[in-house]
């Protein structure tokens, strides 16, 4: 890329300055800060005392937040899913007929839903008295499970995660198979590769920037859920399906614990942190090429 | 030939849409039962009538949520903030997109991971202290911290997708302008503006999802029903008609209505900026 002549120094800081300033003020600065805060007991009033280390090593000690953060595995694992899901159902709809473009549509549609009406409408589906799921497993004969209510809750609450996430994988996958190179697929054919053959050593490799990209979506929104959690159990019963950011929010809002909150958000910044390291560092190399 | 080979005989052909058919019914239950529940009458639902098909259609339930609630304040909450912060995340990242991708200076790969790798950021990390300084700001509980947050956080992404569209712009194209001694602004405004349309298209769709599905921003910055939007709000309609799931029902999907219409009527751009990463890179150029 050439300097072009007419664009000065000034024009350039002019553009930069709205998007840079906003940026720095409330998502790059809030970072530090909350690292700063968590360093302190603070009820989110009165003075901030300086405790050093004192909240993460009560964190050690807290049966909950090793509730919380085993829930945030389960919930990253089950994800692990949504790919191959959703590589499934592109697959099986990849192909042109008459109303496929609707059906994909209507497949996609549960991401572009609301989780606060996702949540609603599973939270519906599971309800142990009148919800379809349990109608379903009385009719087989079996025990009804009143899912959200017991000690399960958090698979009834992944599960409602994975209805849109299955859908992005889907729709990520479609668009993968849509692109991919006709001349490799025909010249495959022509060796007289067909079905598995066919998938496993030429489309799948193909698919590989998709399958990363797939994985990651999924880990970020596994570390991210919260909406569904507050929606269909509030992190309930007994704080058994509470995950690190719902268990964050009550600590700060139910019992102002805000230094303690901190705590918890600077350790979902750990764990996200392995995602954010890998991304940037791809795409610096992307970009340095 | 393409990938998957084509159905040839008509049997198959009816067997897939059958298939397909079936599956779809499955998986639009949770929507289908939400959807039929909030059409079924009150009494019905007392008398235990869950999920047979509804005798008759109860479509006063829809009513009934706008008169006995304030939905349509919620609406226009929601509106407004999501109009709101679409146009100024749009703004500012057409205009740091533009000098990332058509500007040579020192910095400017690092400030553009900067920019995507803070908008992964999980949200509660950022929670404490933008909750502290909307407040300070004297903008907590307005409608203002919503949109000066969402416009600050989406920028980030939005900005990565300008700069990626507007560098494929040719360099002789601006130049040609600028040697007619067009200003950089004009440049932005009359050459590079026009060209980046379907761009702008997809980040809008994109941006307008996002904000209007929040949640999380909702609760952390405001508490007044009268600037709550309706993610919020329908968990406050729903302890209102706990045992109402018609009403919650019918709410719920008045929520949903916004974004679905949105995705489809700007399906291509929505999927197209969701997907961005997922084409080979060769189809790009």
């Amino acid at each position: 890329m050439s300097k072009p002549a007419g664009a000065s120094a000034a024009s350039t800081l002019a553009l930069l300055a709205p998007a840079t300033v906003l940026f720095a003020t409330f998502v790059l600065h809030p970072i530090a800060d909350n690292v700063w805060l968590s360093l302190h007991d603070w009820d989110g009033a009165g003075a901030k005392s300086w405790v050093g280390l004192g909240n993460y090593r009560e964190l050690a000690g807290d049966r909950t937040f090793a509730i919380a953060l085993a829930n945030n595995l389960r919930w990253l694992l089950l994800y692990a899913l949504a790919p191959p899901l959703g590589l499934t159902l592109a697959l099986l709809l990849c192909r042109t007929a008459r109303g496929m473009r609707l059906v994909r549509s209507l497949f996609f549609m549960p991401f572009v839903i609301s989780q606060v009406v996702v949540g609603l409408m599973f939270a519906w589906f599971f309800n142990g008295r009148f919800g379809l799921f349990d109608h379903l497993l009385r009719a087989a004969g079996l025990a009804p499970a009143a899912l959200l209510e017991g000690d399960q809750a958090i698979y009834g609450l992944v599960l409602a995660g994975l209805w849109p996430q299955v859908a992005y994988c889907m729709i990520l996958y479609l668009t993968g198979i849509a692109t991919l190179r006709a001349d490799l697929v025909e010249a495959a054919r022509l060796d007289g590769a067909g079905g598995w053959a066919l998938l496993r050593h030429v489309v799948l490799p193909q698919l590989r920037p998709v399958h990363f990209i797939a994985v990651m979506v999924c880990t970020v929104s596994a570390l991210r859920s919260f909406d569904l959690v507050m929606v269909m159990t509030g992190g309930g019963p007994h704080r058994s399906s509470s995950v690190l950011a719902s268990y964050l929010y009550e600590q700060v809002f139910t019992s102002g614990r805000y230094g303690y909150g901190a705590a918890l958000a600077t350790v979902l910044l750990a764990l996200m942190s392995g995602i954010i390291v890998t991304l940037l560092w791809r795409l610096l190399r992307a970009e340095r090429r | 030939m393409t990938f998957p080979a084509p159905l040839r005989s008509t049997g198959a052909r009816a067997a897939y849409a059958l298939g397909v058919g079936a599956l779809l019914v499955v998986w639009m239950l949770p929507l289908l039962g939400v959807a039929i529940t909030s059409l079924r009458p009150e009494e019905a639902l007392a008398r235990g009538e869950v999920w047979a098909w509804p005798r008759e259609l109860a479509w006063d339930n829809y009513a009934t949520v706008f008169r006995t609630s304030h939905i349509g304040r919620l609406i226009a909450n929601s509106f407004a903030v999501t109009l709101a912060s679409v146009a100024g995340a749009l703004a500012c990242a057409t205009l740091a997109g533009h000098a990332l991708a058509k500007h040579d200076f020192r910095g400017r790969h690092l400030l553009l991971a900067i920019f995507v790798g803070g908008n992964l950021v999980p949200f509660q990390t950022l929670m404490l202290p933008v909750r502290d300084l909307m407040l300070a700001l004297g903008l907590y509980d307005t409608r203002w911290a919503l949109i000066v947050f969402h416009v600050a956080f989406q920028t980030g992404f939005c900005t990565l997708f300008m700069r990626n569209f507007i560098r494929e712009l040719p360099d002789e194209l601006l130049e040609a302008a600028r040697l007619e001694g067009a200003s950089e602004w004009a440049v932005l405004r009359h050459v590079v503006l026009p060209l980046v349309r379907p761009a702008l298209a997809g980040v809008a769709v994109l941006v307008f999802t996002f904000v209007w599905n929040d949640y999380f921003w909702s609760l952390v910055l405001v508490q007044s029903e009268d600037v709550r939007p309706l993610t919020a709000g329908l968990q406050t309609l729903r302890g209102m008609w706990q045992t109402s799931w018609s009403l919650v029902s019918a709410a719920s999907i008045v929520a949903a209505l916004a974004p679905v219409t949105m995705f489809f009527l700007m399906q291509q751009h929505l999927i197209a900026g969701l997907t961005y990463g997922a084409r080979r890179d060769t189809d790009r150029a």
